[in-house]
């Protein structure tokens, strides 16, 4: 069964964590991606740019906009799609991830094994 | 029938739900199998009927997995002595059930109503009824968790040992949360909650906890027929022995003293402990008030409710006296007292023990004022009634 983590965080914690700390943090992301793809389980990762920087486009392409399709405070950093045989798997995972301690890890399963 | 489809139901769910996590699919094929059940049954009884109804489930999933619905459906039935004879050494799979009705995963407030429905095969309306809903509103919610068990491929597994504590109280909370559910109305889901809790002790022989919930509801059970005298709710002090049922309440020692040579302090093992020096009224004709004080104390520590502080004042109240008791009682945060009716109560009690009677009138209001079950308000009223020669 494949799920995808998703993992949100406020950008103003982000920007408390002090710079030497975010080096770690880095590092420690860094680890967990290793230890995905130790386990053979990565099937899909990505780390985002900030929202300040993203373009919407909706209304079937007339609507081109500045900036993220939903302002919240909580934003989408990037994902991991991994491949383990249950639910309680995939939240031990996500458990692990350094993301999981400044905001929170959404596990959504595949739709597409359904 | 119905007693096969009582003592079966959940037994036979869980095995056919525990390999895909599909409890819809596995309660259409049981539903399935009931009903060729009805039509083939009253011909030639199978030797095993549970064997046979898993057998016919069985091929009723394997239809419904197949991917070429255009492919006929089996709707042959067994023979009747040849339906699967293995069923008896297939393992139970209703512990993994329960698991996965509380898993974390599932939103607590729904966990009790698909135990309920699943392992003990209860249905939706009589849940929907037991839990003041109504019955599509809970028909929808219990079919949100199951798909969701089956679209997360929530697994049917007993947990690790470093997160089984965790997992198991979620499952005690779950049982625990049937057998409070409206303990005193008409469509009480005692039975059901003692059903659970036995069962449990049965498939989880080992842990405290599990062993110390049978107890307190075998215990409870106990004395349900005591509870209610001419519509009066009669507290457990006041009850005559005479009217609770000896053969639970040795069950529900049985339990309580396999918890305690385990060695391990928990919560519901304290709460048994409780209703066991109760229960001893039966043979002393008294209450140990001093072991009660002793074991409220114990639970104010292990798990703080206001319940228990209550219940500790109102034992401290009959070892010293009432002014120690209202003591007790005022470290309460006074918002919460004045909305809780137990605590209103006993302040009530302890009042009027000091002749404070226009304080302890006004104390008995606010207590009818806070309660809704009939018994009770009925229980309060006699006892503010019997202020009014004493007022001024």
């Amino acid at each position: 069964m494949r799920y995808t983590l998703l993992t949100y965080t406020r950008p103003e914690d982000f920007a408390k964590v002090p710079p030497e700390e975010l080096g770690q943090l880095k590092g420690l992301f860094g680890a967990y991606i290793g230890a995905l793809k130790e386990a053979g389980i990565l099937a899909g990762v990505d780390w985002l740019q900030p929202t300040s920087v993203a373009t919407t486009v909706s209304e079937g392409g007339d609507r081109i906009q500045d900036g993220p399709y939903a302002d919240s405070k909580e934003t989408l950093g990037g994902y991991m799609t991994i491949d383990v045989p249950d639910l309680d798997t995939a939240i031990a995972w996500a458990k692990k991830c350094p993301m999981a301690k400044i905001g929170a890890v959404e596990i959504r399963p595949s739709a597409s094994e359904e | 029938m119905a007693e096969v489809m009582r003592a079966s139901y959940g037994r036979l769910l869980a095995i056919l739900a525990s390999s895909g996590s599909d409890i819809i699919a596995a309660e259409d094929a049981l539903s399935d199998a009931f009903s060729k059940a009805l039509i083939h049954w009253p011909k030639e009884m199978p030797r095993n009927p549970e064997a046979w109804l898993l057998t016919v489930a069985r091929n009723r999933l394997k239809d419904t997995y197949r991917k070429d619905k255009r492919i006929e459906f089996h709707d042959e039935v067994p023979e009747p002595e040849q339906a699967d004879a293995t069923i008896d050494t297939i393992p139970d799979d209703r512990l993994k059930l329960m698991f996965v009705c509380a898993h974390p995963a599932i939103d607590a407030r729904i966990r009790t109503p698909l135990m309920l429905q699943t392992v003990v095969g209860l249905d939706s309306e009589t849940i929907a009824r037991a839990f003041l809903l109504p019955p599509a509103t809970m028909a929808k919610r219990l079919v949100r968790a199951k798909t969701k068990i089956r679209a997360s491929a929530v697994a049917f597994r007993v947990p690790e040992p470093e997160e089984l504590d965790d997992r198991v109280s979620a499952v005690l909370e779950a049982i625990y949360g049937a057998f409070s559910r409206d303990w005193l109305a008409e469509n009480t889901l005692a039975e059901e909650a003692f059903f659970l809790a036995t069962l449990l002790a049965d498939l989880l022989p080992n842990n405290a906890e599990v062993l110390g919930l049978a107890a307190v509801i075998t215990f409870m059970l106990s004395r349900h027929g005591a509870r209610i005298r001419d519509g009066k709710f009669i507290p457990l002090e006041e009850q005559d022995p005479a009217h609770w049922d000896q053969a639970l309440m040795q069950q529900a020692s049985t339990y309580l003293t396999k918890a305690q040579s385990i060695g391990e302090l928990g919560r519901f093992q304290l709460e048994a402990a409780v209703h066991a020096v109760h229960a001893d009224r039966f043979n002393t004709g008294t209450i140990n008030w001093d072991a009660l004080v002793h074991l409220y104390r114990g639970l104010s520590h292990l798990a703080p409710t206001i319940g228990t502080t209550v219940s500790y004042a109102s034992a401290l109240g009959r070892t010293i006296g009432p002014e120690e008791g209202l003591a007790a009682l005022m470290q309460i945060d006074s918002k919460v007292r004045v909305s809780f009716a137990p605590a209103q109560a006993v302040e009530a009690h302890f009042l009027q023990q000091m002749g404070r009677t226009e304080e302890a009138a006004t104390a008995y209001d606010l207590a009818i004022a806070l309660t809704v079950e009939t018994p009770l308000r009925a229980h309060l009223a006699a006892k503010r009634e019997a202020l009014t020669p004493k007022l001024h």
